[in-house]
């Protein structure tokens, strides 16, 4: 018994040690989203095409869809669009996006030099639908279910790289998505 | 007392603008309250872009739509804690600088006073184990006393 007794401390500093394991492979940047599971907020907004039309997001109520957050002037959504057009020309995913304080003239060249994989973009010049989403930075992604519940938040951008994070990477949203479509 | 007075004003200066935050915009508050409450919740409410920094003292884009929605629901007069339970439910508890008391966070407030309490058990086990030697040591008799006395004496020999 007295022997076990020296065992003590080092099993505190194994239990020590596998949380800080588990925290050092945690992104810090990463902020779980509380929207997660809960109906995706309301908006309604100016589209970015038609600034005419509105869009709100119940309109693609009984929809799988994503909304994914991009702007002209962020940088990783170039890296991703090409992703987010295969998801939608290739996968048939309904892709919305939001434009996120950007100016529409320069969205729309951005969308011309690039390509529009969007049913249609809206425009949040002042970021307000962004902090209803709990934005926090560009791109992010919500995968909307067709009740209507945000059921995933992809936070950075999509991938297609076994190196970068697997719960960004487009076999997994596609995967999660179809799971959604037959729920 | 030359170097003294020019030391002297340049510590005060550093010290005295330690505590100051930098402000970027000037809101107006229709009353005292209002405005202190605004700059508690800015500077209790983290900015998510810098993670490092509270929203008063940020100027990131989001840090300062933060502020402006803040500033907006402070002068419609909600409270405190309806403006954190706003920001909670965008942003999740990450967005306060002092975690709520839950069952998540039970660990992280109730942790050091474990620790704490750990090292007084343990000090006291120790304190314990000392005590209970030096009692158990046994008078010399002073037979052995002479017997040390003379093997001491002897060493030179």
């Amino acid at each position: 018994m007295k022997s076990l007794r020296y065992l003590i401390p080092l099993l505190i500093f194994a239990a020590l040690l596998a949380l800080m394991l588990k925290g050092l492979g945690q992104d810090p940047k990463e902020v779980p989203s509380p929207l997660v599971g809960k109906p995706a907020p309301a908006f309604t907004a100016q589209q970015l095409h038609v600034p005419e039309k509105q869009f709100s997001a119940s309109d693609l109520k009984g929809n799988v869809w994503m909304l994914n957050v991009w702007a002209s002037w962020c940088f990783s959504c170039r890296a991703e669009h090409e992703l987010v057009t295969r998801m939608a020309r290739e996968h048939g995913i309904t892709v919305v996006g939001l434009n996120y304080k950007d100016e529409p003239a320069d969205a729309k060249a951005w969308l011309r030099q690039f390509g529009n994989p969007y049913v249609t973009s809206v425009m949040d010049q002042a970021g307000d639908i962004g902090i209803e989403y709990g934005v926090y930075g560009v791109p992010e992604s919500f995968i909307i279910d067709k009740s209507g519940v945000i059921r995933r938040k992809v936070i950075g951008p999509i991938n297609d790289s076994p190196d970068e994070k697997p719960q960004n990477s487009v076999e997994q949203l596609l995967a999660f998505m179809s799971k959604l479509e037959t729920e | 007392m030359y170097r003294l007075a020019y030391q002297l004003p340049l510590l005060l200066l550093v010290l005295l603008s330690a505590p100051l935050y930098a402000v970027f915009e000037t809101y107006t508050f229709e009353t005292p309250e209002q405005e202190r409450i605004y700059k508690k919740l800015t500077e209790e409410l983290r900015c998510l872009v810098c993670q490092n920094q509270n929203i008063a003292g940020s100027n990131a884009e989001l840090a300062q739509d933060l502020r402006k929605k803040a500033y907006e629901q402070v002068k419609q007069g909600k409270s405190e804690n309806e403006v954190k339970t706003w920001m909670v439910d965008r942003y999740g508890d990450f967005v306060l600088y002092s975690p709520p008391v839950k069952g998540t966070t039970m660990f992280l407030w109730a942790g050091p006073l474990i620790f704490l309490l750990i090292a007084f058990v343990v000090l006291w086990r120790i304190g314990r184990a000392r005590r209970k030697q030096t009692s158990e040591t046994q008078p010399v008799d002073e037979h052995s006393l002479e017997q040390a006395r003379h093997m001491l004496e002897n060493k030179e020999s």
